[in-house]
């Protein structure tokens, strides 16, 4: 049956072929110069429903306007191909149905057919006859492999051109997730600040107010507001902590160096910063940046036991330099502290570098380098 | 006393206009954005204002930009300024005009009525009054040789005449003597060359423009 239907395939592309080639290489030859980007993706998606659709192959063509003259010519050499098919294939199975032919008329009205009966002929005739049919049967399975790796070869994209493509799509829908993430943080820290944050300080307030004028109520009264005075003022501390760390709202109206000196600030551990950066990079680049030093410094205040901190930034070359080294004591290992890794996770993930260097006693640098295009 | 309130969380600013008409202050006209709120202020000329940094339409830092506008134009209206967090850089652009008749504290600070009540009065008699956080942030952005000099108390006691704070509020907040206090801003005035003086204002002047202030445009690309 395999057998079969392979025969059946192979013999409907090459009787089908020339229309094929005929059409496609009319449209290349009169259109092709006019527009190019249309009828060569016009002529391979022929092509490619003729093979998904007579034998089951799929074939890749290449994106709308890519590689147009190899395709060009793969339509022009496959039309010779299948029209040299037709020819040896019709033709073969013609003459072999000839010989038949005469055979059988020739057993039917003996005595019409001069030669019949001669016994040259009678053994030549059939034997010819059969290795024709045979030789259609292979001819068009040949010619239809022949097509399908001329096709494989020029008309599908090539492996480097395939993964180009990809790569390209991924780096884009990476940095859409990136983007989408970093939008993310931004909206959760606008809505605390709008929410929770206000009405917590609005709690502490009354809670205030109340804990002012009821100043000579009952002692044990005055004892749970005050308690209760000073939980709301923690955890508006601690939620502003947490807020801040999401994204810290300076860091979209006043750049890098307000937001660093924001956390440097802050830093138990003295910070020198500079900042030279004459152009701002983009929201999500300034965003990683700013949470690269502000992590490499709570590491630094949690393990390194420095006495100073430097930071600096700048840019060339279109990259974001970043670099942060302290005196402590070193011995940091990427390999181990998650937030190293977070760190060398995030800078990666705008297409960025992070080099550790932390020999056992010191010093600490951490090098970053992001992409500032524009 | 007249105040306008900018503040764009309608809680909070019926709390203030609460906590401010109880002890004694005359809210004439709140607003909830820096356009309706810079239109009040012009239209009832109070005599301080008390706004929030970030506000609508685009929530970044319109307070602050208004507030801007505000010591411009009307510089004997008093500003404090309210923020969710203190940034050292709004500070800097807030006292980058003559450091009186301007506040800059946390919100939290609200909670602890009678301090902010105090601040606000402060600030509207033409003093100052900076969030102890503003005032840590700005002490380290610019730790130049003069001030590696102090001690560590005398750093405290600084930190606190920037807040605006009397000598006899710091020695209670130090639980201190006034006169320990008083030999503590000497030790700093004569470290920082400082002039020595008796008003209180003219100490807070005399430390923001130690700090770097008050006197128009500042590099701070150098820390």
């Amino acid at each position: 049956m395999r057998l079969l239907r392979r025969i059946w395939r192979s013999t409907v592309m090459a009787v089908t072929g020339p229309v094929f080639g005929v059409a496609g290489s009319v449209a290349v030859l009169n259109a092709g110069w006019i527009a190019p980007r249309a009828v060569a993706a016009m002529v391979s998606k022929w092509y490619r429903r003729r093979y998904a659709d007579l034998i089951g192959v799929a074939i890749t063509v290449p994106a709308p306007g890519e590689q147009i003259l190899q395709q060009f010519a793969f339509h022009l050499l496959s039309a010779l191909l299948s029209l040299i098919a037709f020819v040896v294939v019709v033709g073969s199975w013609a003459f072999s149905f000839a010989g038949f032919g005469w055979l059988a008329f020739g057993w039917a009205r003996p005595g019409d057919w001069l030669p019949y009966g001669d016994p040259v002929a009678m053994s030549v005739v059939p034997v010819a006859a059969t290795l024709l049919l045979v030789l259609g049967i292979v001819a068009a399975d040949r010619f239809t492999a022949l097509e399908l790796a001329l096709a494989r070869a020029m008309l599908e994209p090539n492996r480097t051109a395939v993964l180009t493509q990809r790569v390209d799509a991924l780096t884009e829908s990476r940095a859409d997730v990136v983007d989408a993430a970093d939008a993310e943080r931004r909206r959760i820290e606008r809505d605390l600040h709008d929410g929770a944050q206000q009405r917590l300080v609005s709690l502490a307030m009354n809670l205030g107010m109340a804990r002012a004028s009821l100043a000579d109520a009952d002692p044990r009264a005055l004892e749970a507001l005050t308690a209760a005075h000073d939980e709301a003022k923690l955890a508006l501390f601690e939620l502003r902590d947490l807020v801040r760390g999401l994204h810290p709202a300076v860091l979209d109206d006043r750049g890098l160096d307000a937001a660093l000196s924001g956390i440097a600030a802050r830093s138990p551990v003295p910070v020198r910063v500079s900042v030279t950066v004459p152009r701002r990079p983009s929201r999500t680049v300034e965003a990683v940046a700013y949470f690269v030093v502000a992590e490499a410094l709570a590491n630094v205040a949690k393990h390194a036991g420095a006495r100073s901190v430097e930071v600096r930034v700048s840019t060339s070359d279109g990259r974001l330099h970043l670099m942060i080294s302290d005196d402590g004591r070193g011995g940091a290992d990427p390999a181990r502290g998650t937030g190293l890794r977070g760190l060398a996770q995030r800078v990666g993930s705008v297409d960025g570098s992070l080099d550790v260097s932390s020999p056992l006693g010191g010093p600490t640098v951490i090098r970053a380098e992001l992409p500032c295009e524009s | 006393m007249r105040v306008v309130i900018g503040e764009d969380s309608v809680l909070l600013r019926d709390g203030l206009v609460r906590l401010l008409t109880a002890s004694g202050f005359d809210v004439v006209a709140t607003a909830g954005d820096a356009e309706a709120f810079l239109r009040l202020v012009s239209l009832h000329r109070p005599d301080v204002v008390v706004l929030d940094v970030r506000m609508p339409p685009s929530f970044t830092d319109e307070g602050l930009r208004a507030a801007l506008v505000l010591r411009r134009q009307y510089p004997e209206i008093a500003v404090l300024v309210l923020s969710q967090y203190v940034e050292e850089r709004y500070a800097s652009e807030l006292l980058s005009g003559p450091p009186s008749k301007v506040g800059y504290l946390l919100k939290d600070r609200i909670a602890d009525v009678g301090d902010f009540v105090d601040a606000l009065r402060r600030v509207a008699g033409g003093g100052t009054a900076l969030d102890p956080e503003v005032v840590s942030q700005l002490l380290v952005r610019r730790h130049r040789d003069p001030l590696e000099r102090l001690t560590p108390r005398e750093r405290e006691v600084l930190g606190l005449m920037a807040e605006g704070l009397s000598n006899s509020a710091i020695a209670a907040a130090l639980f201190v003597t006034e006169s320990a206090v008083g030999k503590h801003v000497n030790n700093i005035f004569a470290k920082l060359d400082l002039p020595p003086a008796d008003n209180d204002h003219r100490r807070v002047l005399a430390v923001l423009r130690f700090l770097g202030f008050g006197k128009g445009s500042q590099n701070f690309t150098e820390v």
